[in-house]
């Protein structure tokens, strides 16, 4: 198995006097969809944002390509090619797609030094065509008459534009209906295909089981498991998500501890 | 079963992309005149009003103030029009950036009149040339622009609050920079005059019409070869040419009207003429195209743009939110310094009260009358020419219209509900847009 493009040991993190993070192990794999599982509070988001540059970390190692690094804020880790796409998505409605995918990082020409629009159209339209986008129109459209699935299909395209190395989706589907959540899991499954290693957090346990190669599940703040899809089902994954361990998987000590004051 | 659900959901997806088979994710451009003219009727119909309303309130103002007094379309009242258009249109251009963000600036007009007042005093009691009046007047604005913004961004005061302070204050300002028993200064710098009554020859006019229409031209060409290059669709040469045409029709109207010599007979025989495009015309035509230019084509107008539409998106794209905040503020006071100027040039001097009363709110109506949104998000400089135009029909004609004691007070109702209907008219295009 090859070298993980990402990888956390032992992470922790604190807020005063709550610890939110107690030593959470956690790898991605380039090519590869890994699903971060787990309950409300389980330190989904906070390890994430850690992961992101967001909070800075108390303890542990962050490594990038097997070497550690240090990752002081969002800039630090886009310079690495992290990218998270966050639920909120944060578009500007009154801008198209062209301008929203290239805003804040938008090209010049190099002799008039004003916005080259046909550049970036090109290459929207291309990064599109490279997640093979069916699904909108046109590139000028504004986002605001875009529907759910296609602000999330934007948002996502963005991270291609980018070069990205990992992408985090942080519950892309959360909002949306049936054909327009497959059309983002799809989605998802190319991005991964394009050799990125993508991070997808969700509730939905389908929507797990169908596109990820990995999952990691989070209990209270440790990592219960991570382990491949293909030798995990839904009963096992909820088991984790609930209790922290599913027969032989997951969190022993917890387990122990529990039986030690049922006896 | 998860096995089935998954491909219940492929099927969805295969559905769905056969009913949609063209993958076109280049720009939808309509290919012929018809298509682009359609294309446009289902925006409008979709809430994107542009500039419909204002030019259709043009067309029906002078149709009524046409019938209804016979030298309402003389030339004579065309050029008065034109110029009384000016010093509304200036602010209200600057006011554009600002409502760009959904902010708004309830102090230009007396920022703009006290910084007039500054370049004024500099003029008459330090006998400088224009140039640095208008310059220093420029500079006054900016720095008070500058103090508001950052007010507003730094601070988080909101700018409604903000502004009205200043609007308040700089009543007081005028006063000390004015400083004179008669509350009063007068101008005698003629090139000051000039921006408001200046005329361009007439020769001069067509070549200024002429060299217009052709950079117009030069630029949709130079843009569409970029696209052509990148094999992106491109707008059809016929629609192009159409445009080109509109404008230059429109645009040779216009300078032919101007143009018209109005000197009556003993000017005549003194060999005096009065005719020629209007400064302030030109004057605005130079800044539309420098300020369109910034707000579309260069990434500080851009980010202008992000920044009203979704702050968070623009601070999370990296952009300097503080600092475009802060920026309109100083372009708007600084234009409100010219406007202010501008009007000085009509009244041949400053006075304390100048630029209070509605001057701040006829320009708000202008820009919003174009089609610029109150809401932030949404506005073309070309708005408040636009805006600026229908106001200046509808003043003129209605002082001459309406007649006896009670005239200004209808002509203030009149005023007042045309701002009403024109933010009417953009929170009702604003839900047909949902």
């Amino acid at each position: 198995m090859s070298e993980p493009i990402l990888r956390l040991r032992g992470i922790t993190k604190s807020f005063g006097p709550v610890e939110v993070l107690k030593g959470v192990d956690f790898e991605a794999h380039a090519g590869e969809v890994t699903a971060l599982v787990g309950d409300n509070g389980a330190g989904k988001s906070t390890l994430v944002k850690c992961v992101g540059g967001t909070y800075a970390i108390d303890g542990g190692e962050y490594l990038f390509e097997g070497k550690p690094v240090t990752v002081r804020g969002p800039r630090d880790a886009a310079a690495l090619g992290i990218e998270i796409v966050y639920q909120d998505l944060a578009l500007a409605d009154n801008l198209d797609i062209v301008q929203n995918m290239f805003l804040g990082r938008e090209s010049l020409n190099r002799k008039t030094r004003t916005l080259d629009e046909a550049e970036m159209e090109h290459l929207a339209g291309e990064a599109l065509a490279s997640l093979s986008v069916r699904t909108v129109k046109s590139v000028r459209q504004k986002v605001s008459s875009l529907s759910g699935g296609q602000r999330q299909t934007v948002a996502i395209a963005k991270t291609v534009l980018w070069n990205s190395r990992v992408v985090i989706l942080d519950e892309p589907t959360a909002a949306l209906g049936v054909a327009q959540t497959a059309q983002v899991l799809d989605l998802v499954r190319r991005l991964a295909d394009q050799g990125m290693a993508v991070i997808l957090i969700s509730h939905n346990m389908l929507d797990v089981l169908k596109v990820s190669d990995r999952v990691a599940a989070l209990y209270l703040g440790r990592m219960a498991a991570q382990v491949k899809t293909s030798e995990i089902n839904h009963t096992q994954i909820v088991e984790l998500i609930t209790a922290g361990r599913s027969g032989s998987l997951g969190l022993v000590e917890h387990a122990e501890a529990k039986e030690g004051a049922a006896a | 079963m998860t096995g089935t659900e998954t491909t219940a959901t492929r099927d969805v997806v295969a559905e769905h992309e056969a009913a949609n088979p063209a993958a076109n994710v280049t720009a939808l451009i309509p290919q012929t005149p018809g298509g682009s003219f359609r294309a446009y009727l289902r925006n409008l119909r979709g809430g994107e009003t542009g500039s419909v309303p204002a030019v259709v309130g043009a067309l029906i103002l002078m149709v009524i103030f046409g019938v209804a007094q016979g030298n309402f379309l003389s030339s004579s009242n065309l050029v008065a029009i034109v110029q009384q258009a000016a010093p509304t249109t200036i602010m209200a251009m600057g006011l554009v950036f600002v409502l760009l963000l959904g902010e708004i600036d309830l102090s230009a007009g007396v920022v703009g009149s006290t910084a007039a007042a500054f370049g004024a005093v500099l003029s008459v009691k330090h006998g400088m040339p224009w140039y640095v009046a208008i310059l220093g007047s420029a500079a006054f604005g900016g720095v008070v622009g500058l103090v508001l913004g950052w007010l507003r961004a730094k601070l988080g005061i909101p700018s409604f609050v903000v502004t009205l302070s200043a609007f308040i204050a700089f009543q007081g300002v005028q006063i000390l920079v004015i400083n004179s028993k008669s509350n009063g200064i007068q101008v005698s710098d003629q090139t000051l005059h000039d921006l408001y009554f200046g005329r361009l020859s007439p020769a001069a006019g067509w070549i200024v019409l002429v060299v217009s229409v052709l950079l117009y031209v030069l630029v949709k060409l130079v843009q569409s070869a970029a696209r052509k290059r990148r094999k992106l669709a491109v707008e059809p040469v016929a629609v192009l040419g159409l445009r080109a045409l509109a404008i230059a029709v429109f645009g040779g109207v216009f300078v032919y009207l101007m143009n018209i010599d109005q000197s009556v007979a003993w000017q005549r025989r003194e060999g005096i003429h009065q005719r020629g495009v209007p400064w302030s015309a030109v004057i605005i035509l130079g800044l539309l195209v420098v300020l369109a230019f910034v707000l579309t084509k260069t990434r500080y107008g851009r980010h202008v743009f992000a920044v009203g539409g979704s702050e968070e998106a623009a601070r999370r794209a990296g952009i300097r939110v503080l600092a475009i905040r802060t920026s309109v503020f100083v372009l708007c006071s600084g234009l409100a310094a010219l406007s202010g100027l501008i009007l000085a040039g009509q009244l041949g001097g400053v006075s304390t009260g100048d630029g209070t009363g509605n001057t701040l709110l006829l320009a708000v109506a202008a820009a919003v009358i174009g089609g610029t949104s109150l809401m932030g998000g949404r506005g073309r400089i070309v708005d408040a020419i636009l805006g600026g135009v229908v106001l200046a029909i509808l003043q003129n004609g209605i002082s001459d219209l309406l007649q006896g004691n009670n005239a200004s007070a209808y002509e203030l109702i009149i005023e007042g509900s045309v701002l009403l209907l024109a933010a009417a008219v953009d929170s009702m295009s604003r839900r047909a847009r949902r």
